[in-house]
């Protein structure tokens, strides 16, 4: 085992360059991820960005095209799912209608022949873990949504498998469940250790709950890192304007070339919550029109050209078509190279620095 | 009030042509049956008279009757388990990603869409004794001598049944194959992922998952081993000694060949009461099993 098998339960995810092919579409392109052992990661990106694959084939549910996948250090690329050693929670949830809910947990216990007494005994810890005891003899159609996901959990959980895998599971829940639930999952995690793949398109969810995001588009990697790396360091502009409501303004740089030449080739960032307006700013717009939200205001602005959204605290006496001019703090300026679309934190801090002096 | 009886009568004038054809074809016929079940026979100048349960008594000690409902029972038997696993073992493969799965569920449900006189008579040929298909294929590959499969009383009801597991299972593969596709594939995969193999999945999942289309195939099954007649007519005719008669085809040959209509029509209610009987047996047999979403 690696070194990093810190925690009792989980067991460590490597994918090496892997591929999925759909014909002549790329579902999967080339992915290397590395999911630590016991640890929260959560695939976030828009639908059909390869996430969905890309937890399958840790399943068994794909084959992968390409690349290895290794599971607490051994290759199962070409083992099918039930030699995984992992469990899963379907968006659908997946439960047996035929079966009831205490039969639906130990599927997987029966299947592999647990004895009896072991069985019932486990049964009954995740049943009052997960609040089911009560409903242990109904069928799965007898149950709430947040009771079917609360026996889908059981399913997962019962075996003490090192790697738990889940797919969408909030997404079929109301709003108010949905927030109960990422804490439970969360906490369920984190006192029972095991290693977690978390797949959604929900940037809430993914920053709520993850220890690490790995954020995908077109079926590669965008950028992995923990949640507030990618909220304040973002690698590329797509990266910069997934996370974060309403999405970062990525303006061209020519809107400042003249606080530094250098920034004309490329493309700024600039979150709306992180202007503010200054009378000597450096950024001079129009305002194109207002969105009062009670805390605070969005103000949409036009200037040469570009669009960009400014989110401003409490309440301002701004009407439509005034010129305004904005600031931000040197730090908040992001910096994304013109060609290769990149982070360029150099260009960054030297106009940084031209803004503060 | 008007309108109310006006809706009334529009009603009733939709319903008119359907329920007279139900009435004239199906209802009055099987009230006209049990009537005539207590009838005697008319011939000539010889009205019909009432006759009491002396048709019944004549039946329960004619021991034709009793040959052939054993022969009808041991026909169902023969016919529906296998037919039935045959379909689901056809449907199971054919809704496996396989090449050419288009052509192979024609090539199964072939046997349903050809007429069973045109099947029976095929199988007329493969059956002749000699120079027949089967005959052919068991002395090349085994050296068995000729056999006379339709003309032995030992053999007769089971080619017969041969003949019929061939037509049907087909037909029901249809069904099972719609059952099969009904089954949400995350099920299969969330099975798969407990670690159960395809046996396993086969029996926890699948089977009890399709038990409303098992429930509703053997019933049609039982109906069609009373029903399906026909290939008896070309095959072997009732013979040798009735022992490939059927109840229908008893009573077909009572009623129009010796034209004992009264003692025809108490078969008839008898075979009918054996049908209800079985059929309400099914639905309480299965109703602990069946799982309907």
């Amino acid at each position: 085992m690696t070194a990093t098998d810190t925690r009792p339960g989980g067991q460590e995810i490597l994918l090496e360059t892997v591929s999925k092919v759909w014909g002549a579409h790329k579902a999967v392109d080339d992915l290397s991820i590395r999911v630590p052992a016991g640890t929260f990661t959560v695939l976030l990106g828009p639908s059909g960005c390869g996430k969905s694959t890309t937890l399958r084939m840790i399943a068994g549910l794909e084959s992968a095209d390409a690349g290895r996948i290794l599971i607490g250090g051994r290759d199962v690329t070409h083992l099918p799912a039930a030699e995984r050693n992992l469990a899963m929670v379907f968006q659908s949830y997946a439960l047996f209608p035929h079966l009831d809910v205490a039969e639906n947990i130990v599927f997987g216990l029966k299947v592999r022949r647990m004895a009896r007494d072991e069985r019932e005994a486990r049964l009954k810890r995740v049943a009052e873990l997960l609040g089911l005891s009560a409903l242990l003899d109904r069928k799965p159609s007898q149950l709430s949504g947040g009771q079917q996901q609360r026996v889908a959990l059981g399913r997962a959980i019962i075996a003490e498998r090192p790697v738990c895998l889940m797919d969408e599971p909030l997404s079929n829940l109301d709003a108010k469940l949905r927030h109960e639930m990422r804490v439970e999952i969360r906490a369920l995690q984190k006192k029972l250790g095991f290693t977690m793949v978390y797949v959604t398109h929900d940037q809430v969810e993914a920053i709520t709950m993850a220890d690490q995001v790995v954020l995908l588009n077109g079926g590669r990697l965008e950028q992995a890192s923990d949640p507030r790396a990618l909220y304040q360091r973002p690698e590329t502009p797509f990266a910069a304007r997934f996370i974060g409501v309403p999405p970062m303004n990525v303006l061209p740089g020519a809107l400042l070339a003249h606080v530094d030449a250098d920034l004309a080739a490329h493309k700024v960032g600039l979150r709306p919550e992180a202007l503010t307006l200054a009378a000597a700013g450096p950024l001079a717009a129009r305002v194109t029109s207002l969105e009062y939200l009670g805390a605070d205001m969005l103000i949409d602005c036009a200037a040469n050209g570009a669009t960009f959204t400014v989110r401003l605290p409490g309440d301002h006496d701004i009407a439509t078509g005034t010129e305004i001019r904005l600031g931000f703090a040197p730090q908040d300026l992001h910096v994304f190279d013109g060609t290769a679309g990149h982070r360029r934190d150099d260009l960054a801090m030297a106009a940084g620095a031209r803004l503060a002096g | 009030m008007l309108i109310r009886s006006r809706e009334w009568v529009h009603a009733w004038l939709l319903l008119l042509p359907a329920l007279f054809f139900l009435f004239a074809f199906t209802h009055v016929p099987a009230v006209m049956t049990l009537w005539n079940s207590f009838y005697s026979t008319p011939r000539g100048r010889r009205p019909a008279r009432f006759i009491g349960i002396e048709n019944y008594e004549r039946m329960i000690g004619d021991p034709v009757f009793w040959k052939v409902l054993g022969n009808n029972l041991w026909f169902a038997l023969g016919t529906i388990p296998t037919s039935i696993a045959i379909a689901i073992a056809m449907a199971l493969w054919v809704n496996d990603r396989l090449a050419g799965r288009g052509f192979v569920r024609m090539a199964y449900f072939t046997p349903t869409v050809l007429p069973l006189i045109a099947v029976a008579n095929i199988w007329l040929f493969f059956y002749t004794p000699g120079f027949g298909l089967i005959d052919q294929a068991a002395s090349t590959l085994f050296g068995w001598p000729q056999t006379n499969w339709l003309g032995d009383p030992a053999t007769a009801l089971n080619a017969v049944i041969v003949v019929t597991v061939w037509k049907e299972a087909g037909f029901f593969m249809i069904f099972y194959l719609a059952a099969l596709q009904a089954i949400p594939p995350s099920l299969v995969e969330a099975a798969k992922i407990e670690g159960a193999g395809r046996w396993t999945i086969f029996w926890r999942i699948t089977f009890p998952l399709m038990m409303p289309t098992t429930l509703f195939v053997s019933i049609n099954a039982v109906i069609n081993s009373f029903r399906l007649v026909d290939h008896i007519f070309i095959l072997t005719n009732g013979g040798p000694d009735n022992a490939s008669s059927l109840l229908l085809f008893y009573i077909y040959e009572t009623a129009f060949k010796y034209w004992e209509t009264g003692y025809g029509a108490t078969l008839t209610v008898a075979m009918l009461a054996i049908l209800c009987a079985l059929a309400i047996g099914q639905f309480f047999f299965f109703d602990r099993r069946v799982h309907y979403k």
